[in-house]
């Protein structure tokens, strides 16, 4: 199965919720150790995108392939597909009844078969790593919001996924913890990590992107490598949106 | 209840936690004392209400045209004092149900609740009798339940069947209750935000992982409060099996009044089930505000 073609392929990928089309021929093509970032408005579909890479939505047309197996097929098992690729949500989505170890050691025991002691020892290996050690046996809700979406990345890397989908990681966090967890996720692109993530920090995807794409209206209307799309955009919608997220673009 | 800021006022130099010294200023003192005084005001004005309110009770009771008899034929002492032991022996039969009925319904409800919740196709058959049972059990009244299955099931001369008042009844209350338990849990069940689940589903964790370590324990939680209140209810209800003749509190309390004709033996059996449910009362209270504090403690 694993080659040389694109780890996450999507093809003419569409979307409806009852009369309203949320994406429309989408296409894209990410690469191993590649950080795509999704720019567009609130509505332009991007977080929907990340939800059909995940099967959390079935999909009303077209097709997603994980490295070079098309998984929007309906005979695929989700749950293994999923347990393949990390997913970070908006609103951390933590595990409220559980310790932070716990959040993080859960998929690797009753998905992966993992044991206690190699799903803990990882856990700590990470947490540690991103400065979360002494907060392993904290509930997530004595935790700051920067905190509690640090313990959501961890715990979606816990599982050594081959792709991490990243939902806006950012916007449900006050201004003063915002850095915290871009540089958790800058750590993780310059590690290697193949990342597709919806994001409105513009200046952060100019920095980590490989690849930039313009969503509006449910269609990826540019892409490209950041200087491009984000610098010297080609279409009139990507300036205007630009214009509004970044008054100094001319 | 309104308690002033204790401790401050009377210890002038206070060292709060990170050891600063703070005395506090003469209008935080000023305020103190307000509070105190309006406290003191509000605990008087509440204790002669109650007082006023319950002298105003006894006195419209005892002056009624009837008071005489009733006080005769519900409050005579002499008839509380001989009913008594065989009405507490009745009482130990109640309390036996409620005790072994109470797991048995928390089992039967939670195993509905989650099979109603699953969605494998080879699980309808299952699914459908949960629905069909909780829709049947909640619909019949209880007492009729205990009718059915107290002298329907022993009719049916099955091999094998109990015929005891005891187990029988203890079934019927099982079957009852259990669909109304059934029906909290589930409330429970879908009260937890699908975020949560998709976060397992994300995970990789099946239908049934996501339901076991993230949904149910995070549901049962929520439902404790009205399953308490749901045991509350069928602490008095034990006494509907008396109803086909089980020897339970209220059924000994009706055989003394047959012989004697007197209703005291009635009250002595109503203050034996308040005296059980009122302490499972209050602590549902307590449990629903400790979990009302933390709900709101969590909302940023």
């Amino acid at each position: 199965m694993s080659g040389g073609g694109p780890l996450l392929r999507v093809e003419g990928l569409r979307k409806v919720y009852g009369d309203k089309v949320v994406l429309r021929d989408v296409d894209l093509h990410v690469d191993r150790h590649e950080v795509v970032c999704l720019i567009g408005a609130s509505g332009s579909g991007k977080s929907t995108l990340l939800r059909c890479i995940d099967l959390l939505e079935p999909v009303d047309d077209g097709s997603v392939w994980l490295d070079g197996e098309e998984i929007t097929d309906p005979r695929v098992d989700a749950r293994a597909v999923r347990g393949r690729m990390g997913m970070v949500f908006q609103s951390f989505n933590l595990f409220p009844h559980m310790s932070v170890l716990d959040n993080v050691t859960l998929a690797p025991r009753k998905v992966h078969g993992q044991s206690r002691a190699d799903a803990e020892s990882r856990a700590h290996e990470l947490l540690a790593t991103f400065g979360l050690a002494d907060k392993a046996g904290e509930h997530p809700d004595r935790l700051s919001g920067g905190q509690q979406q640090r313990v959501a990345v961890v715990r979606a890397l816990a599982t050594r996924p081959e792709l991490v989908l990243l939902d806006e990681v950012t916007s449900a966090l006050d201004p003063e913890l915002v850095g915290e967890v871009l540089d958790l996720v800058r750590a993780l692109a310059e590690g290697g990590t193949t990342l597709v993530l919806a994001t409105h920090e513009m200046s952060f995807a100019r920095e980590v992107a490989s690849q930039v794409c313009f969503l509006h209206d449910g269609a990826i209307l540019e892409h490209g490598p950041p200087e491009q799309v984000l610098v010297e955009p080609r279409h009139e919608r990507t300036r205007q949106f630009l214009r509004r997220v970044l008054p100094h673009i001319p | 209840m309104t308690a002033p800021a204790s401790g401050s006022p009377a210890t002038p130099a206070a060292v709060s936690q990170d050891g600063e010294a703070w005395v506090p200023s003469p209008r935080q003192r000023e305020r103190d004392a307000v509070r105190r005084r309006m406290s003191r005001r509000a605990g008087l004005i509440s204790a002669t209400a109650t007082v006023v309110a319950l002298v105003l009770l006894v006195l419209g009771v005892t002056s009624s045209p009837g008071w005489p008899v009733v006080r005769e034929t519900f409050f005579s002492w002499e008839h509380a004092r001989d009913s008594f032991p065989t009405i507490i022996r009745g009482f130990g039969i109640n309390v036996m149900l409620f005790l072994v009925a109470e797991p048995l319904i928390l089992l039967l409800g939670a195993s509905v609740a989650v099979v109603r919740s699953t969605t494998a196709p080879a699980l309808f058959p299952l699914r459908a009798l949960a629905v069909g049972y909780t829709d049947l059990f909640r619909g019949i009244p209880t007492i009729l339940v205990v009718f059915l299955f107290c002298f329907g099931l022993p009719a049916l001369r099955l091999q094998g069947v109990t015929t005891s008042f005891f187990w029988l009844g203890l079934f019927a209350l099982t079957m009852s209750y259990g669909a109304y338990v059934a029906e909290v849990f589930r409330s429970g069940i879908e009260s937890v935000h699908p975020s949560q689940r998709a976060s397992a589903d994300a995970l990789g964790l099946s239908h049934a992982q996501a339901m076991r370590h993230v949904v149910l324990p995070q549901a049962v939680r929520r439902v404790v409060p009205p399953l308490l209140n749901d045991f509350v209810s069928l602490q008095k209800d034990t006494a509907l099996v008396g109803a086909v003749g089980l020897f339970e509190a209220l059924f000994a309390a009706r055989d003394y009044t047959n012989y004697n004709f007197n209703f005291t033996p009635y009250l002595v059996a109503a203050a034996l089930f308040v005296a059980l449910t009122v302490p499972l009362a209050r602590f549902t209270d307590w449990l629903g505000r400790r979990y009302a504090r933390r709900e709101r403690a969590g909302t940023r």
